[in-house]
């Protein structure tokens, strides 16, 4: 790793601050992504600002049908939530097999989405569940946040403080594990939410990132059961291709994995 | 360069490194606690493993400054005098480890895993719940019966305190 300078803030105001001292900053969260790639000397921001100890941006909040999840709570708390598990059991299922339980203990909602990563969970929650991320400067819609690969809208010196999902009729994740990194090969997420629309988002597929899948969406409007995505062809084309599978692959799996989520949905 | 203070295998320390200071180096080159160790550079081995307030985390993928403060247990730190810890008696006994490379990090990622399911621990839960954790021998079989085998004796050791 690169030489660095390490920041504990207290607060999103005082982390904000000091992000405008420094030259080149970087958000710490969780850090199980950005230390790897700092030891990979992949980055290397001239100073770390430790958000993991600031009070405001811990907790789970549900009140009436809005399940919020400050940005800084850890996986592990998510998934053992009891508001989490009532409201929302499929964000505490694809929390729990996300990483290993170590990375659990150390990883937050935040550090997920504000990364970006093409095969990571959370982002195809948040789109598939229509969510809300809440910034410290305003409020941005998931369909406008992901911006394709490890790119969001948000801009430099802009910290996440909540995730806010309304809560659905019914939703569900399933996921192909990468069996070493734990990183979905492909994951997609179901949601009916109350009002009847239906979203579904793909993770791990997308040269683009995380991405909504409209033909299953008019399928599953149709008629919510596995059997109505049969017929449903996806397409390879942008589809990411690498030594763990071809874009072929990963469209078939765009496929099943909806069919098990909206099995697992109900 | 920073004073970082926390207690590791309940003893006070201030250790003054660099900011780039994991916390597994912390451990390992300033305080000599060889006994964690580093298998790889992408946080995907678990030999790293160590209890932050209780917790199994990798001290390889944590800054030495983010324990500030914080409770740390390593490997060296969990027998009782001459008395092993139930999980290091378990692995002796039941063959659970063969260059014992990884064995610091299972015995700690184990630990965890007992407080966390209690008595409710099977064959299943065990190899999914050690998954963050490599044995390049493939030794896995023995050390899944040894954790099955601690599950029961850190039971009856809790039950009897």
């Amino acid at each position: 790793m690169y030489q660095t300078t390490y920041h504990r803030a207290s607060s999103v105001d005082e982390a904000v601050s000091l992000f405008g001292k420094s030259s080149e900053a970087k958000f710490l969260a969780g850090g199980q992504t950005l230390l790897p790639v700092m030891k990979q000397r992949l980055a290397s921001p001239s100073d770390v600002i430790d958000l993991g100890k600031i009070k405001e941006l811990q907790g789970v909040e549900l009140a009436g049908d809005t399940l919020t999840i400050k940005a800084g709570t850890i996986y592990y708390d998510i998934m053992t939530n009891a508001d989490v598990k009532k409201a929302i059991p499929a964000i505490a299922h694809l929390t729990s097999v996300l990483g290993d339980p170590a990375v659990r203990y150390r990883g937050t909602i935040g550090g997920s989405i504000a990364n970006n990563d093409p095969a990571a969970d959370f982002p195809a929650a948040l789109l598939a569940l229509g969510a809300t991320v809440k910034t410290n400067k305003r409020s941005i819609v998931a369909d406008d946040f992901f911006k394709g690969l490890f790119t969001t809208a948000l801009e430099d010196g802009e910290i996440i403080t909540a995730v806010s999902f309304p809560v659905p009729a019914k939703a569900g994740y399933e996921k192909m594990r990468h069996p070493a990194s734990r990183f979905a090969l492909t994951g997609v997420f179901v949601a009916q939410a109350k009002s009847g629309e239906v979203r579904v988002a793909a993770t791990g597929a997308s040269q683009s990132g995380v991405m909504r899948v409209p033909a299953i969406e008019a399928a599953l409007k149709a008629n919510w059961s596995p059997s109505a995505i049969d017929g449903v062809t996806i397409s390879a084309n942008g589809l990411l291709a690498d030594i763990h599978g071809s874009a072929e692959y990963r469209a078939n799996l765009v496929k099943v994995m909806a069919q098990r989520a909206v099995k697992a949905a109900g | 360069m920073s004073t970082v203070k926390l207690t590791v295998n309940g003893k006070a320390v201030a250790v003054e490194v660099e900011d780039r200071t994991l916390l597994v180096q912390l451990l390992r080159e300033h305080l000599n606690l060889t006994g964690t160790h580093v298998g790889c550079d992408t946080s995907q081995c678990g030999a790293c493993v160590v209890h932050m307030d209780g917790r199994a985390v990798k001290s390889c993928t944590m800054l030495a400054g983010q324990a500030d403060g914080a409770s740390i247990t390593t490997i060296e730190g969990i027998a009782k005098g001459d008395e092993l810890h139930p999980m290091q008696a378990a692995f002796r006994d039941n063959h659970g480890l063969q260059c014992g490379y990884c064995t610091p990090g299972m015995i700690m990622s184990a630990i965890d895993i007992v407080h966390r399911h209690g008595g409710q621990l099977d064959e299943t839960t065990v190899r999914a719940e050690l998954e963050g954790n490599i044995c390049r021998c493939t030794g896995y079989h023995n050390i899944v019966k040894a954790v099955l085998d601690a599950a029961g004796r850190m039971k009856v050791s809790q039950a009897a305190e």
